[in-house]
């Protein structure tokens, strides 16, 4: 209270004609929003506390609730808004830095909803993807530059470099044990294992449970190492260094030490209670010589057997940057946009930095292509990938598959309310409390990806089958299949695509 | 036989299986209207105390202690579910003191025994508390 007193951004409105007490929402508030006044007989919301997680909404067996946007405003100004006035005087009140969850909201344009996508008529037929092979199977990593054959005719098929087989273009991106639950990452290992793709580990180990996972297992080197050991490195498909985040870029991480609790703290290899840190920078890297002396060091101690993967969040140069890391090594480059999730960032930096992901791609794969070192690497992209068409269009622009995250969470459970930072996240992703984390049942959220993702799948072969493609391979980089809508020269010309009509 | 099985580990104390039992046992099709400001008597409870809930109702167990003594001839074992027939039930609550597990309790009026009947009795169809478990913690299913 006081005169710092800032209004709750959302309310908690109840229909007393449907509610029934039976208290649901308030066992499964871990905000403690809801309470129960046993003198009125009625329940009662303390909606400061809500985060807007609809956890409660979700449960109310009378559908008795909704979260509504308050309409408690300062007078309106267009530039002093009502969020801006509201963080002056949250920061003017504590002297810290804002933190904010997940990918940054702020209304920056999505070029995604601005490119369409072709299909054919008349002179080149669509397929059918229910009566004609469709393939989405693709490989990550480097292409060997020649075809050998040998005195048969054969073809040459050993010293190839290493790949990863995707049954579908779509991977699960980096989230940490520790910023998000044993269950959540179960789920994700299971659906994983049976969608023919991959998860990733995050930094923050590989819980000993999940060996049996590796080979759908994305293990990541960033730069506090936690975790990093012999056998988690070998228990992986692939190993990913991790330079950049889409949603944080140029800054480290920082798991608060409430959170090293039990299996955690040792899967991270530090003890209990202690800040796991992860610095800004890697310190042995300051350059790509450098980056390829770690690129080498993991391909050595794991006998060049498992492709390495280099990610980078989007930032201005990162066409040039990735053309370093081609260089380096490296087998595959991830680049995470600027709406990349997280489970904590400083708001400033996840607002913004960083550039959108549907540039740096098309950016990247042009400079690569003109350096004649595409084929020397794969591209992931990630930092939000919403649904198929999103698929379809990173591939088209140059991407080899696409990673996902916050699409992923939302298939678990999460609701976007943005608060993991609290370690209070009432869907049991983004905690480590037991009674929450329990909340995620693996059986039913390794289903739930499972379905999301088949589901992309199939809407991935419709798409491809009505521009007449049928593979995956034949639509990366095929940008003709692209048209812009509302977009200026110079967006058309970094995206390397027509605008429609044209 | 099929029977409902409540998974500890998934068991989130909610409650919400005591109000759908509630509610497919009020012969209402209105939730609120069947619970609202009423006194629920669901035939399965949430056990709980030091973080750890479970739901508990009839095991409907093949030699049921129930059966054997109730004294009318109410409880009755019909295709492995136990059924009480509660025209027959005279309210000794002999049941109740023998049943191992608590489930089986005076109804609303007290005058007589209730318990789970793995909703054969209503026009639930399948056990309301499965349909409902949000966390499938509660599951109907061979063992």
């Amino acid at each position: 209270m006081g005169i710092d007193y800032l209004s709750p951004d959302y309310e908690v409105v109840r229909n007393p004609q449907r509610c029934i007490a039976c208290r649901v929402c308030e066992r499964q508030c871990a905000n403690e929003v809801h309470s129960y006044d046993s003198e009125w007989k009625v329940m009662k919301s303390d909606d400061s506390k809500c985060v807007n997680c609809h956890r409660c909404v979700a449960l109310c067996p009378t559908h008795a609730l909704k979260i509504v946007k308050t309409d408690d405003t300062f007078k309106i100004n267009a530039n002093w808004t009502n969020e801006a006035i509201g963080e002056v005087f949250r920061q003017a009140g504590t002297g810290g830095m804002l933190l904010s969850s997940m990918g940054n909201p702020q209304p920056y344009p999505i070029y995604w909803d601005k490119i369409l996508i072709n299909a054919s008529q008349v002179t080149n037929p669509s397929i059918d993807p229910l009566r004609e092979p469709m393939e989405t199977r693709t490989f990550l990593g480097k292409r060997p530059e020649k075809l050998e054959r040998d005195a048969d005719g054969s073809l040459v098929t050993d010293n190839l470099p290493p790949n990863l087989e995707l049954s579908v273009p779509v991977l699960f991106s980096a989230m940490s044990y520790g910023s998000i639950s044993y269950n959540a990452h179960e789920s994700l290992a299971r659906a994983a294992r049976e969608l023919g793709t991959y998860y990733n580990t995050g930094e923050g180990g590989l819980h000993e449970d999940f060996y049996q996972y590796g080979p759908h297992t994305i293990v990541q080197v960033a730069s506090g190492r936690f975790g990093v050991h012999k056998d988690y490195l070998e228990a992986g498909a692939a190993i990913e260094i991790k330079i950049g985040q889409g949603a944080k870029p140029g800054i480290g991480g920082h798991l608060p030490g409430e959170k090293i609790v039990g299996d955690v703290s040792r899967t991270r290899m530090i003890p209990e209670g202690s800040d796991a840190i992860s610095p800004a920078p890697h310190h042995d890297i300051y350059s790509i010589e450098d980056l390829r002396q770690l690129v080498y060091s993991l391909k050595e101690a794991t006998n060049y057997k498992k492709p390495i993967i280099v990610k980078i969040a989007a930032v201005h140069n990162v066409a040039a940057i990735a053309s370093g890391i081609a260089r380096s090594g490296a087998d595959i480059i991830a680049i995470d946009g600027y709406r990349g999730g997280t489970g904590a960032a400083p708001t400033r930096i996840r607002d913004n930095v960083g550039i959108p992901i549907e540039l740096a791609l098309a950016a990247v794969d042009e400079r690569l292509r003109q350096e004649r070192i595409r084929n020397n690497v794969s591209i992931v992209v990630g930092g939000s990938i919403r649904n198929s068409a999103d698929i379809v269009k990173a591939i088209a622009l140059g991407a080899d598959a696409v990673y996902i995250g916050t699409a992923a969470l939302l298939a678990l459970g999460c609701h976007l309310c943005r608060t993991c930072q609290s370690g209070k996240c009432n869907w049991g992703i983004a905690t480590q409390r037991p009674d929450l984390v329990k909340r995620l049942n693996p059986d039913i959220g390794s289903k739930r990806l499972v379905n999301l993702v088949s589901a992309w799948q199939h809407e991935i072969m419709e798409m491809m089958g009505g521009m007449g493609i049928n593979s995956i391979e034949a639509l990366r980089g095929n940008r003709l299949m692209l048209r812009g809508v509302g977009l200026n020269e110079k967006e058309l010309e970094i995206l390397g695509i027509k605008h429609a009509g044209e | 036989m099929k029977r409902v099985y409540v998974n500890e580990k998934w068991c989130l104390g909610c409650h919400l299986c005591e109000y759908n039992c509630a509610f497919a046992n009020s012969g209402c099709d209105d939730m609120v209207k069947a619970l609202k400001d009423v006194q629920i008597y669901p035939r399965i409870q949430i056990e709980q105390g030091n973080g750890i809930n479970f739901a508990v109702n009839c095991r409907h167990c093949e030699e049921p202690l129930c059966v054997k003594s109730c004294i009318t001839g109410a409880l009755s074992v019909q295709d492995g579910v136990i059924h009480v027939d509660q025209d027959k039930c005279v309210g000794c609550y002999t049941c109740i003191l023998v049943c191992p597990y608590g489930a089986v309790m005076p109804g609303p009026t007290g005058g007589v025994v209730q318990k789970c009947e793995l909703c054969t009795n209503n026009s639930s169809g399948e056990p309301a508390c499965v349909k409902g478990c949000p966390n499938r913690a509660i599951v109907f299913e061979e063992r």
